[in-house]
């Protein structure tokens, strides 16, 4: 890219005498000097042709170059239909240029993901799988959920729904980087533009009834893309933008959509941790101020999301490392209440009336979770909200990932919904390819939205409705909360109902 | 107003089949033209052309259709416009196209620019919404329409995507690109053929325009009951889809008259498709059912082969 910026300096000597010569040119001679404000140029009277050719033209600009942004890339490039696409990647992230390599002895960084086997199959359609599986990764089969009263349990097994695995848990930068390779090792016309995005605008629904004759018909080509303006100066076109630039998306705030949500009274602290022997399991237990989660990220190592007031959760960033440690088994198990005994409230009854709709992990029983011994990373606290952009599409630009929609860490569904729009949305510019259309068009773009916003809004109203639900400490309240969690813990429609929707097989919750 | 329509769709039948009795035994359609065919009525002239067409007319067209189109013309484009329908409904044609086209031609089906070298024309593009994906695709497309101002606006819009622009507009007729001996690997006239005054010379026209075991491919609106009920009433007076008037329910033909008159003009039609739409979604689907919408592939036989 930095041949692109000596080309900037070169174009404005180039260009010196003959913007001079301009009749219609008015501030021509005053900003001239004003260099790195290149985008003035691309707005000159557009006779010229030789200039214009200057100026990059690519058919998709991914704007944020994160987990979700690359495997859109990854995904375009293993298409067949697509893969002839030419792609930016705008990110100024350094790690995408020439990452660090990551080191096998690192320990376990605390950014984590726990990606669904929905995600997992994306991620091996795209060829990305395989790298992730050179680095530390850890397949789940169990998971055991319980709360604070000690009323109830659910003890999920990937069997109960003839599954192997209900999730794997991968630190955020193996996902990243996997990615990385997995588009390098491709033959994809991809060009990453090491920068921000400064501005951007989109065409407005006016251009086809424009009838100018001054102009040429290259410009009017470019009047019906989209031109971005990055912070180092260069521009460039594209047929779609797309925004992947996270909760506080630009391109989200430049094109103008609004969001809906609101901000959870609560912050997540993460961090890692040790124990003495190897963990397989995922623990989630609810406690009055929110969950304490305890995933398996590989070795000895877990990863902790902790769940708790802002207050607090500065507090326990803060405190030294042994009162870190005693507070957490505190909270996964010895502490706030007992611990849920194994059969509950006739549950020999229940599982005998209903042998063959019972479950086999409803004979396992309430097993308390492995205690930690030692904290090895960082402890950082970031703050929990619900977010929902209005719109995911509009004209030349969408959404996907954390730019359309974030939710609370709970069910560790945040990143997999971004997946799905990765998925959604290649698959969807890949039929608009197979019939010709052009792909920044707002009614492809809106199949898009149809199809994602259905299935976000509904997964984001389990989760927040979840969220509620354990939030209030009231007696009757509690006893609903322990018999579904006996529910679902024998039921086996209802289990497996469960597990395949928090897979991400389906993309609705009690519909088949 | 019945027994006008009734009256125009007999008149319609007799001037087809002339002294060839059409089998209406198979058509599963056939009940509702028993009815029609019981009835004796006398003999109306089309009152929607406005001078009938004389025996020698060379073209097709039809000048009142013409003038509903050239009054609506600037709206081509607009998705919300007159013609959302036709924009809702192009995705669903151009899969159609594509499936047939490349397996006719042998073009591999995953290439993003599958027809490339061969020449399409679009008979009746009017703003260009079936021609420019047509380009994309790879194909060399001419789109000929024969009211002015459509060319016009589908000239703008080309422009503005170069891979679009070059495509070849021209304001004629099927008749005169005839006249002009041009032929094209594949011709293409969706929804078209219920606007034209002389449906059969229409066919012969786009016969002599496709090269020798070259596609052609129709698309129109069945002239059944459900046609009348959802095309005509829901379309235009319910749902307010098309302006009063689009449609004459009697110009509409049976996909057995279609298939008669291109056996005619030497076109044996291979496949034929219905499209089905789904208010929940608000989508089509290409669907084995053609009483309402449908489209028709035919290749073009070898000249000397005899209906």
């Amino acid at each position: 890219m930095s041949r692109l910026i000596a080309t900037r300096r070169l174009v404005s000597n180039i260009f010196v005498p003959r913007l001079a010569t301009r009749a219609f040119c008015t501030d021509a001679p005053a900003k001239l000097n004003d260099v790195p404000s290149g985008s003035h140029f691309n707005k000159e009277p557009e006779g010229d042709e030789r200039f214009m050719n200057d100026v990059p033209q690519h058919d998709i600009a991914i704007v944020g170059g994160g987990m979700v942004g690359m495997a859109l890339a990854c995904s375009l490039a293993s298409m067949p239909l697509t893969k002839h696409l030419s792609i930016a990647i705008i990110d100024s992230n350094p790690a995408l240029s020439n990452g660090p390599l990551i080191k096998k002895d690192d320990p376990p960084d605390p950014r984590v993901s726990t990606v669904t086997p929905a995600t997992i199959s994306l991620f091996k359609d795209i060829g990305a799988w395989e790298h992730v599986e050179q680095h530390r990764h850890a397949y789940f089969d169990k998971m055991q959920v319980w709360d604070y009263t000690g009323f109830g349990y659910t003890k999920y097994n990937a069997r109960d729904a003839d599954k192997d695995v209900l999730g794997c848990v991968v630190e955020n930068k193996v996902l990243h980087k996997s990615l990385l390779s997995c588009l390098q090792n491709k033959d994809f016309n991809s060009t990453i533009y090491p920068t921000r995005l400064s501005s951007l605008s989109l065409p407005t629904r006016s251009v086809s009834s424009a009838g100018g004759s001054v102009s040429s018909t290259s410009s009017k080509n470019l009047a019906n893309l989209a031109k971005l303006d990055l912070s180092d100066g260069t521009n460039l076109y594209a047929k779609l933008v797309v925004g992947a630039d996270g909760s506080k998306s630009r391109v989200r705030e430049l094109a103008g959509i609004k969001t809906t949500g609101w901000n959870y009274s609560q912050s997540a602290v993460i961090c890692t941790v040790e124990h003495p022997t190897e963990n397989f399991c995922a623990w989630q237990r609810f406690l009055p101020a929110g969950p304490i989660a305890l995933l398996p990220i590989g070795d000895n190592f877990s990863n902790i999301v902790w769940t708790m007031s802002p207050k607090d959760a500065s507090n326990h960033k803060i405190m030294n490392e042994v009162d870190f440690v005693k507070a957490v088994n505190h909270a996964l198990d010895s502490g706030y209440g007992p611990r849920p005994e194994s059969r509950v409230f006739g549950g020999d009854v229940l599982s005998s009336f209903f042998r063959p709709d019972v479950t086999s992990s409803v004979h396992e029983r309430f097993e308390p979770p492995p205690k930690v011994v030692r904290l090895v990373s960082d402890r950082m606290a970031f703050p929990l909200s619900l977010m929902h952009a209005n719109q995911y599409a509009s004209k030349r630009m969408v959404l996907i990932g954390d730019a359309a929609h974030t939710v609370h860490p709970l069910a560790g569904q945040g990143v997999n919904m971004g997946y799905g729009d990765v998925s959604s949305l290649s698959n969807v510019i890949a039929d608009g390819v197979a019939v010709g259309s052009d792909i920044g068009e707002v009614t492809l773009l809106k199949k898009y939205e149809a199809e994602r916003k259905t299935a976000n809004i509904a997964m984001m109203a389990v989760l927040d409705g979840f969220q509620k639900a354990y939030s209030v400490d009231f007696g009757p309240i509690n006893i609903l909360r322990a018999a579904a969690f006996n529910g679902a813990n024998v039921f086996a429609p209802l289990k497996r109902n469960i597990i395949s929707y928090a897979s991400g097989e389906r993309r609705l919750p009690f519909l088949s | 107003m019945f027994r006008r329509m009734f009256s125009r769709s007999l008149y319609r039948l007799k001037n087809l089949s002339g002294s060839r009795g059409l089998s209406l035994h198979n058509s599963s359609i056939s009940s509702d033209y028993a009815v029609l065919a019981a009835f004796q009525p006398l003999l109306h002239n089309r009152p929607y052309a406005t001078t009938p067409p004389p025996a020698a007319f060379a073209s097709s067209l039809n000048q009142t259709e013409l003038a509903k189109f050239a009054a609506i013309a600037d709206s081509w484009w607009d998705a919300e416009g007159p013609f959302k329908p036709l924009h809702v409904m192009n995705p669903t044609r151009l899969a159609f196209l594509r499936s047939t086209l490349c397996r006719h031609f042998g073009k591999d089906p995953f290439s993003p620019r599958p027809f490339e070298g061969l020449k399409f024309v679009d008979v009746g593009c009017g703003g260009g919404i079936l021609s420019e994906p047509l380009a994309r695709m790879g194909a060399s497309v001419t789109g000929i329409d024969a009211v002015e101002k459509n060319i016009k606006i589908a000239r703008l819009h080309a422009d503005l995507d170069p891979v679009a622009s070059s495509i070849e507009y021209r304001c004629t007729t099927a008749e005169n690109l005839v006249e002009e001996q041009m032929t094209f690997d594949a011709v293409i006239a969706l929804e078209v053929i219920e606007h034209v005054a002389d449906p059969a010379e229409f066919c012969k026209s786009l016969s002599s325009l496709t090269v020798s075991n070259g596609a052609t491919v129709i698309s129109t609106i069945n002239r059944s009951m459900r046609a009348y009920a959802t095309a005509i009433v829901a379309a235009e007076y319910i749902l307010h889809w098309l302006p009063k008037g689009t449609h004459q329910w009697s110009s509409f033909l049976t996909p057995e008259e279609l298939v008669l008159i291109l056996q005619r003009a030497s076109i044996s039609v291979e496949e034929m498709a219905g499209f089905a739409y789904d208010p929940l979604t608000g989508q089509w689907t290409l669907t084995d059912d053609i009483g309402v919408n449908f489209i028709a592939f035919g290749i073009k036989t070898a000249n000397n082969s005899s209906v």
